[in-house]
């Protein structure tokens, strides 16, 4: 085991992918020499060369669309999108093209492709550097969507998104770049948890509190202080929002019959709206109150001076959590 | 090589400044340029050009009359441009690859498409009419111009195995407007790709002349991004033949992405749905009537007495003999049982997919138990 940061751990991930397939191609901006304005890619182009790190022209649409044609000639590539808000310029490339063509071919045309997207808020930054732009993609057929929570998830997760022939939508936490964690570095890929399984990162009796991406560490920490005042939190990392592992979300359901779906993205039309149906639809006799989401507000994202405010925190996470177990919270007051 | 760099004017213009080798009335020009591209074809091999051209002719409209007759959901005819695409499709070597839009209906023929690959998708049976890989030819795409870009990465995969290859693409006038047509042609200029851009500016999109997207030759945008182009009479077979020669040369040898704009004309309307009597006169139209393709190679060639009665009566009965295998494969076609709508979504699997083909499979089979 190894101690890395998430950011590393991913880098790592690619590294090892290039080394066991010649047909992984990286493209993006300033990803070679630069190693990526996150340094993801720090030191590949040394290693791989210019051939297989491509440094391409800042147009997104053109950087997503050279991938479908590298995927027609047989190749692996693996796409770095700057920030989650430059993601929308290349959104037809990505929900005709390379959702579709699969299909469309009956699997004659393989679209092996990983469009990793630094992901989400938290870091104070600029417009349209803090978007979180999932429900578009878990939305369109043909796409699988990842979000990574964990140092050990962004390494394993990336090298399954590249191996896998389905093309993948590989969020990264930008909040997570940094922190630590153990990584296996020896372990085969083989005995890695499947891509589309959720984890339970905390087991516990009261409600299940379900999330992904940095969003997983709050919830978490939901839990500790939880438990301070003897509420028992099951914490779901759901890892793969398409597909979602429902099985292992009504596992948690049928045990606790209460539940929070927490994430950082507007409300609207949201993942935790399509989990909350899901489980209502699966295991309603089971649920004691009604499911909960806590998510980002539907707005536009606010300016980083704003943006505590939008994005879902630790009181509000127990605040719900006091809702689905009828205790006093922020509609009944101190006094229910 | 480069177009002349001068404002439109008019049609009549438009079309003089292009390079030509035969005029409309079928006489050969002298073309400094473009002949030595075109000097080993002879009498028999225009023959054969003129053959592929009045099959697809012919192929067109089966295809039109098996949509109005319902069924195709709808059909996007290329009446009008068979020079450009038999011109430069016959121009391919074996191992290269296609990208095209909707429209070339020539170039998958040229490409040794089977009868039921011109329907198979505008029927609705399949997303795409034929097999990429038997062809070298990528799935028709209709969203406008992203196959453009699709060219440039597999030609930048060719130029990393430093293979005998050449990726082409084929896009409309319409194209030229789009963000991914001017992004494709920045990467493969930056990456020196082995790719060829042929623009049909059949003048017009949908009901949108030329002139709205483009107050300038197109041909004369290529040169701003670094690659050369060439502007051709696009009803002239032998010089469309002759500058996708000279363009596949190109990208071939390692000089990077080349450009050709064949200016042509769409007799017909842009697909089946469009009624082209509301945005054009008739008096444009019979003016291009004038400059049919195929009228002109005829003309050419019983010029130099090449063109024996019997070759044409032969061609024509070929022609509709592909027509009636076209036609026997499209009502043949059996359409694919229910669960088939989930197949091929994932190359993997995926559970939540899953489970919707299950719950409609039981949906589907509480039929079968009621009855």
């Amino acid at each position: 085991m190894t101690e890395m940061t998430l950011g590393k751990a991913l880098g790592a991930g690619l590294r090892q992918a290039m080394r066991d397939d010649e047909k992984v191609v990286l493209l993006g901006e300033d990803i070679g020499k630069l190693g990526g304005v996150f340094r993801i890619t720090d030191g590949l182009l040394d290693e791989f060369g210019a051939s297989r790190v491509v440094d391409t022209p800042l147009a997104e649409s053109g950087i997503v669309g050279m991938a479908v044609g590298l995927a027609f000639r047989g190749y692996r590539p693996v796409v770095e999108i700057q920030f989650d808000g430059f993601v929308y310029p290349a959104f037809d490339q990505i929900v005709a093209q390379v959702a579709k063509l699969h299909y469309r071919t009956q699997g004659r045309a393989k679209m092996p492709i990983t469009i990793r997207i630094p992901w989400a808020g938290g870091i104070g930054a600029a417009e349209h550097h803090s978007e979180s732009p999932e429900a578009y993609f878990v939305h369109t057929a043909g796409l699988r969507v990842v979000a990574v929570s964990n140092p050990e998830d962004a390494y394993r997760s990336l090298r399954q998104a590249i191996a896998s022939d389905d093309p993948v939508i590989f969020f990264e936490p930008k909040r997570l770049y940094h922190h630590k964690g153990e990584v296996d570095l020896a372990a085969p890929l083989a005995d890695a948890s499947p891509m589309g399984l959720a984890r339970v990162m905390r087991t516990g009796t009261d409600a299940t509190l379900i999330t992904y991406g940095a969003m997983v560490s709050t919830a978490l920490q939901a839990a500790d202080a939880a438990e301070d005042e003897g509420i028992s939190l099951e914490v779901i990392d759901l890892r793969s929002l398409s597909p979602i592992d429902y099985d292992s979300v009504a596992a948690s359901v049928r045990k606790t019959g209460r539940v929070v779906v927490a994430h950082e993205a507007s409300r609207e039309a949201g993942v935790a709206a399509e989990v909350i149906a899901s489980i209502t639809e699966r295991c309603f006799e089971y649920l004691e109150s009604a499911p909960l989401r806590v998510t980002g507000h539907d707005i536009p994202y606010p300016p980083a001076k704003l943006e505590k405010y939008h994005l879902p925190d630790l009181d509000r996470l127990l605040d719900a959590v006091d809702r689905v177990l009828d205790r006093p919270n922020s509609l009944t007051g101190a006094d229910a | 090589m480069s177009p002349q760099i001068t404002p439109i004017a008019d049609t009549a213009q438009d079309l003089e400044l292009s390079e030509r080798i035969l005029a409309p009335d079928g006489s050969r020009i002298a073309n400094p340029r473009l002949d030595a591209f075109v000097a080993d074809v002879d009498a028999e091999q225009l023959r054969a050009l003129h053959r592929d051209m009045v099959i697809l002719r012919r192929i067109d409209a089966e295809g039109v009359a098996l949509q109005r007759q319902g069924q195709l959901g709808l059909w996007a005819p290329c009446q009008g441009q068979e020079a450009t695409q038999i011109g430069t499709a016959r121009a391919l070597a074996p191992q290269d690859y296609v990208f095209p839009s909707y429209r070339e209906t020539g170039v998958i023929y040229a490409r040794g498409a089977q009868p039921g690959d011109y329907v198979r998708m505008w029927r609705g049976e399949e997303g795409a009419g034929h097999d990429p890989e038997a062809l070298r030819v990528a799935p028709l795409q209709i969203i406008i111009g992203a196959q453009t870009l699709h060219a440039v990465g597999y030609a930048l995969g060719i130029r990393h195995e430093g293979a005998d290859e050449v990726a082409v693409t084929y896009f409309g006038d319409g194209a030229t407007s789009q963000g991914d047509v001017n992004e494709a042609m920045i990467f493969a200029s930056s990456y020196q790709a082995p790719v060829v851009f042929v623009c049909q500016n059949n003048h017009w999109a949908i009901s949108e002349p030329v002139a709205v997207q483009s107050q300038f030759p197109i041909a004369g945008r290529a040169p701003g991004f670094g690659i050369p182009s060439l502007r051709v009479d696009g009803n002239d077979v032998l010089a469309c033949m002759a500058a996708m020669r000279w363009a596949l040369d190109h990208a071939r040898s390692g000089k990077g992405p080349a450009y050709i704009e064949a200016v042509t004309y769409r007799m017909g309307p842009h697909t089946t749905a469009d009624d082209p009597t509301r945005y054009r006169d008739d008096a444009e139209l019979e003016s291009w009537r004038r400059r049919d393709p195929i009228a002109r190679l005829e003309q050419h060639l019983r010029n130099a007495g090449e063109l024996a009665d019997t070759h044409v009566a032969e061609t024509q009965a070929a022609a509709d003999a592909v027509a009636k295998d076209m036609r026997a494969a499209c009502l043949g076609m059996v359409t694919r049982p229910p669960l088939a709508v989930f197949d091929g979504v994932y190359a993997e699997p995926h559970t939540g997919l899953e489970r919707q083909r299950d719950e409609y499979a039981a949906y589907l089979a509480s039929f079968e138990v009621e009855a």
